[in-house]
């Protein structure tokens, strides 16, 4: 209950502020100057999806990777506690100094903002959660299923990737939607990397509008219509979080097996 | 078809601990061979470096020799390839619970890169049957997940699996003690009708069972090989006097 109430009353303010402004034009257009009514988030919309798709392509495997390095080949060594420490570290950057970091070494080298270093901050962003987790989950896996991979001729690092990884997956899945979810939602890294832009972008090295940016910027206006389609970026970010999170659920669990833990 | 084993000189331990002390032992091959003896013995870590499981602990080492047929396993094979000619059931049934019935007992040489898909169907039947599950399993072989089966299935399951690669040798670390009577008897009439084809190694705590599975039997304690004889000689008329006390119940 207690879990569940934050949740539903924030969706439910959120519904009760936003779902008014919500219309066609919100999803298909682009903002409109100030003092003409009507604009849409769409370019917000598909910023934020191409910054998340560049920020997981470089948190997942490398999280991963990490995890595995971490649980499986480097356990005890000196680099894997050095690793682990790092990754520790890393979580507790604050997000604005990450934005700031990837400023000075992506933005002003190449001297524009871009939506590639905004991805970069978020994949950054997720490595953490995504190692910590993935090393936890392999932990979990019984030694059993290991010795018995081994015990048939199976060399280590096929075993591995073909029976450790694959009984934890369920579990790193979850890690990997974990970092996603914290990340989509993520304004401060980006202000100094993607920038935001008003208007349509897919390009990786322009400025790029993300939901969470465009959010920030409207609710700090002071006109009313601007306020209004705040709102209802944050729904749609919400909303839009949800459901990546459940269809990675939904394709994830299709061809488990009856009876499969 | 099996083949034989000869253990001379071994040595293991973990750590500081030195578990096995110079074992010198033949097991015949297609027979069973039981190792009787009370917990930590060594009759456990004895299994595990005729496969070459022990030095999977990085605490572990091992010296001696162990011929497999005429294998050198220690000089001249990587463990891999011996752990594919020696094959290992463990004390609790251990199927991998992420795959099918079929995928398990195919996975040894899925993962191995065999991919015959039509040889592969007939060796996972031919397996399956081999360890008496063909019947209780083959309209599900690929619904339903290995994990799904009662203990007893899942310890035939994993029997199934280490079949599956043909192995010359069958080690069974304590292959029923997980399990209640009737899996067992099940378990032990299977060790009964794989041993004209393989050379079965069973380490058990259970004397009746020795007595009922195995021609020879070894007795080991503290570390070290007591006795080996036939397994009639060892549990009617021992040479030694420890072994006598151990079967007639007086340690252990």
């Amino acid at each position: 209950m207690l879990v569940v109430a934050p949740l539903v009353a924030i969706f439910i303010y959120l519904v009760y502020r936003g779902a008014s402004s919500l219309n066609l034009d919100f999803f298909i257009q682009v903002p409109k100057p100030v003092g003409e009514a009507g604009g849409g988030m769409a370019n917000a919309i598909a910023g934020s999806a191409i910054l998340l798709a560049v920020g997981s392509l470089i948190g997942v495997p490398v999280g991963i990777a990490g995890g595995i390095f971490l649980a499986e080949f480097g356990r005890g060594t000196k680099l894997a506690n050095a690793v682990r420490f790092t990754a520790d570290v890393l979580n507790g950057v604050p997000s604005i100094v990450m934005g700031i970091a990837i400023y000075s070494l992506i933005v002003v080298p190449q001297g524009h903002f871009s939506a590639f270093s905004g991805g970069v901050a978020l994949g950054i962003m997720m490595i953490p959660t995504v190692c910590r987790t993935t090393e936890e989950m392999l932990l979990m896996v019984p030694n059993a299923v290991r010795e018995a991979a081994l015990a048939l001729g199976v060399p280590n690092w096929r075993s591995v990737l073909a029976i450790t990884v694959k009984t934890a997956s369920p579990g790193i899945i979850t890690g990997c939607m974990l970092a996603f979810a914290r990340v989509a939602g993520e304004t401060a890294p980006l202000i100094f990397t993607a920038f935001g832009n008003v208007g349509w972008s897919e390009r990786l090295d322009e400025p790029i509008a993300a939901l969470p940016l465009q959010i920030y910027v409207y609710a700090l206006s002071p006109y009313d219509d601007w306020h209004r389609l705040a709102w209802a970026g944050s729904l749609v970010l919400i909303v839009l979080i949800v459901l990546a999170v459940s269809l990675v659920r939904f394709v994830t669990s299709r061809g488990v097996l009856k009876g499969a833990s | 078809m099996g083949v034989g084993i000869e253990v001379s000189n071994l040595n293991a331990w973990y750590g500081t601990n030195h578990t096995l002390q110079e074992i010198n032992l033949n097991i015949p091959a297609n027979h069973a061979t039981a190792l009787i003896g009370p917990s930590g013995c060594g009759k456990s870590t004895f299994v595990r470096c005729i496969n070459r499981m022990h030095e999977t602990n990085p605490i572990a080492r091992v010296t001696g020799k162990v011929l497999i047929g005429d294998l050198d396993i220690y000089a001249d094979a990587k463990p891999v390839e011996i752990r594919r000619r020696v094959g290992m059931v463990f004390q609790r049934p251990n199927p991998f619970p992420t795959m099918s019935i079929y995928d398990n007992v195919a996975a040894g040489l899925k993962l191995n890169g065999y991919t015959n898909r039509r040889a592969l169907d007939e060796i996972v039947e031919k397996s399956l049957k081999n360890s008496a599950l063909w019947d209780e399993v083959k309209d599900n072989l690929r619904k339903e997940s290995g994990a799904s089966l009662s203990g007893g299935q899942q310890q035939r399951l994993c029997i199934a699996r280490a079949l599956a690669v043909d192995p010359e040798v069958l080690l069974m670390d304590e292959p029923a003690s997980a399990l209640d009577p009737v899996s067992t008897s099940k378990i032990e009439d299977l060790i009964f009708q794989l041993k004209s084809q393989y050379t079965i190694v069973i380490v058990t705590h259970n004397m009746q069972q020795a007595a009922r599975v195995a021609e020879k039997t070894g007795f080991f304690l503290n570390g070290r090989m007591v006795e080996f004889d036939t397994t009639h000689k060892i549990f009617t008329n021992p040479s030694d006097k420890r072994t006598e006390d151990y079967i007639t119940g007086r340690f252990g």
